[in-house]
């Protein structure tokens, strides 16, 4: 196995080295080749992981790392083979979306090198178990999705959002480096197992405040509210298949990060669990609150992502609680649903970012406004779409509705508990699910509805509406894993239930009485979808012999006998939402800029509906906007002068010559006080 | 359904149609062939189909006092309210298929009533489910009994809650009136203008089947452990008790305003937030 993870990293490099040879034509078919044999590589590890259990071997290292430990168990081989489905549909439809691009030679360069920089990086990071090593490839990781992100740097939008996302990553690795200084100060090694060490001989307090260092770090990447700022700039400006992949396995990496601690953690998990759970239902909330407001595709499924961090998150915190509490179902029921809904999202999620870049390179836009009627034109797109947005919502028999089911079921189970601070905890995890569910439904109904029904909207001659079906194939791939685990979720389950046991080495007749349980309904759910899919069809066929018979007419919409000639009447995006956005107005920052007709012959009429983030305002803009007028007072340091600049520099190298000097003196005189 | 319409016209002082007089629509309206736009695509074909699928499984597994549903298994209430969901994004996007301004009204109000009415019924459960300990339809209403006062008033405000849910959901009338001619003032009707003939029959009749599903779920709190001879008398008793209720009840309502709607639905989320508080009193879990 260490041979394979070597050969997988090898080619990697050696492949980096090779793109610099080759021209861009070359380059499509060598990176899908890497990438292709790295993830069979790394699926037989994992696989392999699976069948045999953990696995672990050690390099000798340098003096400044130590020994570099390379552990594999359940939950990284887990990781891997999420990352290597979305990179496998990712690659294959990246190589049919940049063929647009095929003239910036350097360009598709330096994306091909950072794509295999990625998924190389993404891989060992769930490998690694020294802290330094660690934080090396994370590094590795950050830059190179900020390469993959910039991708179309000629655009000022894109190299703002990528310097955005570029700072963000290198926040989240000060949180995690500090992190990891803490334990290595304190126990003298950059093993991963010394957290565990350290914070069993620790008070409580003190491990919490180690978690919540690394839990700002990894909240950071994979988007939590109020650290989610990045990621509705950088979905938009990236590529799509890099938007696909950045939603559906980069962001993945934070929770593979924070589920890494709670495993290392040995301290009160309770609070820990309270904490993740009530960040967590801000963080679902407030992201579809917002998404359903957007009226940028690629923005709302950003957003959307966030969401669904947000529904991991719940299932994390429920399980957190299930060890600190000891109770099995709640452990089960947690991180078995946020592992599965970890799955479930890079799936549906990438095929929605897919079918998003298509409908980009069609129509240019991403306005939904703009949209309309492209079912139509765009049939599979569409049809696909229709599938992610189905399972995003969490509706049966998609995959969404499996992992939410994990959660619901874990949160009535547990209702019988008798701490009260727990059930209301549980109560308002219910209410936060079903307010998420249903506002989805608000949000993929608008999104789907108006950009793929109805008439289109703005037509213009660079409409350029090719599909090939060969592009499509990745996608359909995609889309065939979203009904498979639909219908089928109990193969899945016996892996998700190894990974649990990680974290209850102690189980006990209890669970295994419940796992049973979850397996049969899990599998009940399963057959449903498939009756239900089979009645779905039987009606249909039913339908169709009945209205074969009949007489069927073709016409235009009868809307009360009103037909106008423009497809401006339909009702837009922002019209569908103006109820909920009435409603919700306290919560969010929409802004509103009005011009009433004026004058007998009125002047231009004007509306237009900006959406903001009132979290991001509140939180990041104001205090930096203080600081800045703080720091604005020294403005008059700055004043071009290079001879003023030298006396700084040299005012600056005496001060610290004299440092010590000044020092002694100080303590000199303080020894002189004491002595009198 | 026959009953409400009835109802309605004795209080209002007619004679009114018979009750099976909805049945007959919906049989001449499957005869009848059907129209269809040139804006809409398959969505706008299939989506009756779904609709009436996802009533039927949903009613699929709903108990029958102590006899099991045909669907039954831990936490069936998540499917049955996700199910209803599927149903409802289907018609939905179906009324944006059409074009039409005025669907897409009707479309925007049902996605946020359907949002606002989904907390109410999940608490109630939830409430169920703290209240007997079990976590499926029928476990829940096999063990239900009713011991105390309070657990009497805990079910009739549970009841309560029910027929307002089944109200909005099937939209009657003090949310949405299902007779009125004015597109602006709809909201279920103003979404299937466009369908005619095989596919609007297939919608009444899983409206009314919505409807009786909802009668059936309410009766299931009274039925409990009774045998079958006196459960099926009183079965249909409820079942035609909440149809003349809520025929009573459009009778002598008037329509809220659109924009009230939002606060009248946010009552029934607190009332089953009160009946959770309730089930935790009775059990003297609150500390």
């Amino acid at each position: 196995m260490q041979l394979l993870i070597e050969i997988a990293n090898i080619l990697a490099i050696v492949a980096i080295v090779t793109i610099l040879l080759l021209k861009s034509k070359g380059q499509g078919i060598i990176v899908a080749g890497i990438i292709v044999s790295q993830i069979i590589l790394s699926s037989i590890v994992a696989i392999l992981v699976f069948n045999h259990g953990a696995f672990e071997y050690s390099y000798s290292g340098s003096w400044i790392t130590g020994s570099i430990p390379i552990r594999l168990d359940y939950l990284s081989a887990w990781f891997i083979l999420i990352i290597n489905f979305t990179f496998l549909t990712g690659t294959f439809y990246g190589i049919q979306y940049m063929k647009k691009y095929i003239d910036q030679v350097d360009n598709i360069m330096l994306h091909s090198i950072a794509f295999i920089l990625t998924y190389t990086a993404l891989i060992d990071i769930c490998m690694v178990q020294n802290a330094i090593v660690l934080l090396i490839v994370w590094e590795l990781m950050a830059l190179g999705s900020f390469l993959l992100v910039t991708f179309e740097h000629y655009k000022t939008e894109t190299l703002k959002a990528g310097i955005n996302f570029l700072i963000q990553s290198h926040i989240c690795i000060l949180f995690l480096t500090f992190a990891f200084m803490w334990v290595k100060v304190k126990t003298g090694s950059f093993d991963f197992q010394a957290i565990t060490t350290y914070t069993s001989t620790q008070p409580a307090i003190t491990s919490v405040g180690l978690f919540l260092f690394f839990f700002c770090g990894f909240a950071i990447k994979a988007g939590f509210v109020p650290f989610h700022t990045w990621l509705p700039l950088a979905h938009p400006a990236a590529p799509a298949h890099i938007s696909g992949i950045m939603s559906g396995v980069i962001i993945k990496i934070g929770i593979y990060g924070i589920l890494r601690v709670l495993m290392l953690l040995k301290t009160n998990m309770v609070s820990i669990g309270y904490m993740i759970l009530f960040i967590s239902i801000i963080t679902g909330l407030y992201g579809v609150m917002l998404a359903i407001i957007q009226h940028n595709l690629k923005k709302l499924l950003a957003y959307h992502s966030i969401e669904n961090i947000g529904i991991i998150g719940i299932g994390i915190g429920l399980g957190c609680l299930g060890i600190g509490y000891n109770n099995q179902i709640l452990i089960i029921t947690g991180f078995g649903g946020a592992l599965l809904h970890t799955l479930n999202h890079s799936l549906f999620k990438s095929l929605l970012f897919y079918c998003a870049g298509n409908v980009y390179q069609a129509k240019h836009t991403m306005n939904i406004d703009g949209l309309g009627g492209l079912l139509k034109s765009m049939p599979r797109s569409g049809f696909l779409f229709l599938i992610g947005a189905l399972a995003i919502c969490g509706l049966p028999p998609f995959n969404g509705f499996v992992s939410e089911f994990f959660i619901y079921n874990g949160l009535y189970k547990s209702l019988s508990t008798s701490n009260s601070v727990l059930l209301l905890f549980l109560l308002s995890s219910i209410l936060g699910m079903v307010l998420i569910g249903g506002l989805a439904l608000i949000c993929f109904t608008k999104a789907f509805g108006i950009a793929f029904l109805g008439n289109p909207r703005e037509i213009s001659e660079n409409d350029l509406i090719v599909e090939s079906p060969l592009s499509y194939i990745p996608l359909y791939f995609t889309a065939f894993a979203i009904i498979f685990i639909g219908i089928f979720p109990f193969l899945l389950n016996p892996l998700l239930l190894k990974i649990v046991y990680l974290y209850q080495p102690s189980a006990n007749h209890n669970s295994y009485m419940f796992q049973k349980t979850i397996s049969t309904n899990i599998t009940g759910i399963g057959w449903y979808s498939l009756l239900f899919i089979f009645i779905v069809g039987l009606f249909y066929y039913i339908r169709h012999i009945v209205c074969q018979q009949r007489k069927t007419d073709i016409d235009v919409t009868w809307a009360c006998g009103y037909v106008g000639k423009t497809s401006k009447i339909q009702y837009t995006a922002s019209s569908f939402i103006r109820g909920y956005r009435k409603l919700t107005e306290p919560f969010l920052l929409v802004k509103n800029n009005e011009a009433d007709a004026l004058g007998l012959y009125s002047s231009e009429i004007k509306h237009e509906t900006q959406s903001g983030d009132k979290l991001e305002n509140w939180l990041i803009d104001y205090p930096f906007s203080l600081v800045k007028r703080l720091l604005n007072r020294f403005v008059f340091l700055q004043n071009g002068n290079l001879q003023i600049y030298i006396l700084y520099g040299f005012i600056f190298i005496s001060f610290i010559i004299l440092l010590p000097l000044i020092v002694d003196k100080i303590a000199f005189f303080v020894n002189f006080l004491n002595q009198l | 359904m026959g009953f409400v319409i009835r109802t309605k016209s004795i209080a209002s002082g007619r004679k009114g149609p018979g009750i099976l007089q909805p049945m007959k629509d919906i049989i001449r309206l499957w005869k009848k062939g059907s129209v269809l736009s040139t804006t809409t695509s398959f969505i706008f074909q299939i989506a009756p189909t779904v609709y009436i699928t996802s009533v039927l499984m949903a009613i699929l597994m709903i108990p029958y006092g102590k006899t099991s549903s045909f669907i039954s298994f831990d936490g069936d209430f998540i499917m049955f309210a996700y199910m209803l969901a599927l149903g409802k994004f289907l018609m939905i996007i179906s009324a944006l298929d059409t074009g039409n301004s005025f669907e897409g009204m009707g479309a925007s109000r049902e996605a946020l009533f359907s949002m606002l009415v989904e907390p109410a019924f999940f608490i109630i459960m939830g409430s169920f489910a703290l209240y007997t300990g079990h976590t499926s339809f029928i476990s829940i209403f096999s063990t239900l009994h009713y011991g105390s006062y309070i657990s009497y008033m805990l079910g009739c405000l549970a009841t309560f809650v029910f027929v307002l849910i089944a109200m909005i959901e099937n939209s009657r009338l003090p949310v949405d009136d299902p007779k009125t001619h004015l597109e602006l003032t709809m909201v279920h009707e103003v979404m299937i203008l466009d369908n005619s003939g095989f596919d609007l029959g297939l919608i009444m009749y899983t409206t009314n089947l919505k409807f009786s599903m909802y009668g059936a779920i309410i009766s299931n709190f009274f039925i409990g452990m009774l045998p079958w001879g006196i459960s099926i008398p009183l079965f249909l008793l409820i079942q035609i008790g909440f149809a003349i209720t809520v025929g009573l009840i459009e009778s002598f309502m008037a329509r809220f305003r659109m924009s009230h709607n939002p606060q009248f639905i946010f009552i029934l989320t607190s009332v089953s937030l009160l009946i959770f508080f309730g089930v935790l009193l009775v059990l003297g879990k609150f500390m």
